[in-house]
């Protein structure tokens, strides 16, 4: 499946306000430009392409919220979209998925 | 800096790493990429595959494409298939299908973390079999309904694009569609056995053309290995990073545990070292010399001054190696046409010989000998398997997806 990371909306099922969370089959490898994703059940890779995505994405399941989970690493309110819509790509190549209420959200 | 030059200068680990378990094998393809046929006495281990295995789990190499040789010829093949997938290294092994049975092929079906190539180089047994050997058409499609009958959706169908093959493109397709596997086209490189076949079994500069069409016109439907990036300048560069990953994102550990840059380059000039020296696999990927140097920023040579080369980056390595082209010039099969005369100009009696040999000594499956130079060909065998980075999306985001294969 292909994803188009350069779209100008997100991808309708993200929401950045919902409780997300990397997907159980995804294994992430930290490299110097950012981190290698690679999801074991769909056998497909991604890039994160800077260190604060990575954070971000470490960091989903600590969160209430995707944004909260922007906020806390950093990204201002101009960079907000761009994350978002990388966050988007990420959850239409279910490498991360939305978390369900019952599913902690950590401290 | 963009991915491709993030990629070139190197990675943490492979994305794409091929591992040959043997050098035995029951076929003798005139165009095998490892000169195949002969097991060698100095392969590794049972044990030495599990400490394998345990390096690439730490250093989280996602998954490993096993070949040979026929991978399944090993005693301990389907132990090793367990040991890796147990240990978070997924498999994707290249085989001509001759173990898989319906009892194999249900086995395989059931799990998510092994991936099956099957090759095959021609969609009728005629063309297939004058490259493959008597008899190997017949054992690929058996393998196949096995795995279709089984429930294994996606399989792949690998098939090295020849010029007697370049025909059947849309036959192939229908015949990985039939038994619901993808299909994957890769390049025929001059390397292993391939290297005195090349010449009558690579792709006219006509036919490569009509390879980029038809690829161009099916986007992602069919993976590539990302082994066509040299076709970049005839027009939008085909899915995939477009790079040479040799040293960078890809390479070879063979069948006694030698580690080479590239699947393509068995040869001592790109022998980086052996995971049995201290350190294992980890310290070779990292400290070796010969990786160093491939990761350096490269000049592009005389290709430097090319209007196309940001798209296709010089081509491949090994073609040009093995050809005896230099290896800042342009690749052999150069889609603007400047490797015609860079051939033309070589001597082929001075091309580096490919090395070790583990070629059958005598008459395999129907085949004149070890080496028949019959009418046909010879691609290698399961190109760049290597290359897991078809399917490049993103640009300019903080996030981009691929597909393996």
């Amino acid at each position: 499946m292909s994803t188009n990371a350069g779209g100008c909306g997100a991808d309708p099922a993200f929401d950045l306000d919902r409780p997300w969370c990397v997907d159980e089959r995804v294994a992430v490898r930290p490299e110097p430009f950012g981190a290698l994703l690679y999801h074991f059940g769909t056998r497909r890779l991604s890039f994160l392409k800077n260190t604060t995505v990575l954070e971000v994405v470490r960091s989903l399941a600590e969160h209430r919220t995707a944004r909260s989970a922007c906020l806390a690493a950093g990204v201002g309110a101009a960079a907000l979209p761009a994350y978002e819509r990388a966050l988007a790509t990420l959850a239409a190549s279910q490498m991360i998925r939305q978390r369900a209420g019952s599913e902690s959200a950590g401290p | 800096m963009r991915l491709v030059e993030q990629f070139e200068l190197g990675l943490a680990a492979p994305i794409c790493l091929t591992w040959e378990l043997t050098y035995a094998c029951n076929l003798a393809c005139v165009h095998c990429l490892s000169s195949s046929g002969r097991r060698d006495p100095r392969e590794l281990t049972t044990a030495e595959c599990r400490e394998v295995i345990d390096t690439l789990e730490r250093m989280q190499v996602f998954y490993v494409n096993i070949g040979g040789g026929e991978p399944t010829v090993r005693p301990d093949f389907w132990e090793l298939v367990d040991y890796a997938t147990g240990h978070h290294v997924g498999v994707k092994f290249s085989t001509n299908g001759i173990r898989i049975d319906p009892g194999v092929a249900r086995r395989l079906a059931a799990s998510d973390y092994v991936d099956v190539q099957i090759s095959l180089d021609g969609a009728t047994a005629e063309v297939n079999d004058a490259v493959r050997g008597a008899g190997s058409y017949a054992t690929a499609t058996a393998a196949m309904r096995n795995l279709a009958a089984a429930g294994f959706r996606g399989f792949k169908l690998s098939v090295v694009v020849t010029r007697h093959n370049v025909g059947q493109l849309d036959e192939l397709k229908a015949l990985a569609d039939a038994y619901r596997a993808q299909l994957r086209l890769t390049r025929l490189r001059p390397s292993g056995r391939g290297a005195d076949t090349w010449p009558e079994l690579h792709p006219t500069a006509a036919q490569q053309r009509q390879l980029y069409d038809w690829l161009s016109a099916r986007g992602e439907q069919v993976l590539t290995g990302d082994s066509f990036f040299h076709l970049a300048p005839f027009g939008e560069p085909l899915p995939g990073l477009n790079l040479c990953g040799a040293g960078r994102v890809v390479c070879l550990i063979d069948p006694v545990g030698d580690v080479y840059a590239c699947p393509f380059a068995i040869h001592e000039n790109f022998l980086a070292g052996s995971v049995r020296q201290p350190g294992g696999f980890q310290a070779v990927w990292r400290d070796s010399a010969l990786f160093a140097e491939l990761r350096r920023p490269q000049s592009g040579g005389a290709c430097g001054s090319c209007q196309f080369f940001d798209s296709c980056r010089g081509g491949c390595m090994a073609a040009k190696f093995f050809t005896g082209l230099p290896l800042d010039g342009p690749d052999p099969e150069c889609a603007a046409g400047h490797g015609a005369a860079a051939l033309q100009a070589a001597d082929p009696a001075a091309a580096p010989r490919p090395a070790p040999d583990h070629s059958h000594r005598g008459p395999v499956r129907g085949q004149a000998g070890p080496v028949p130079v019959t009418i046909l060909s010879r691609p290698p065998a399961r190109a760049c398997d290597e290359s897991p980075l078809a399917g490049f999306a993103g640009r300019g985001e903080p996030a981009a997806a691929l597909r393996s294969g």
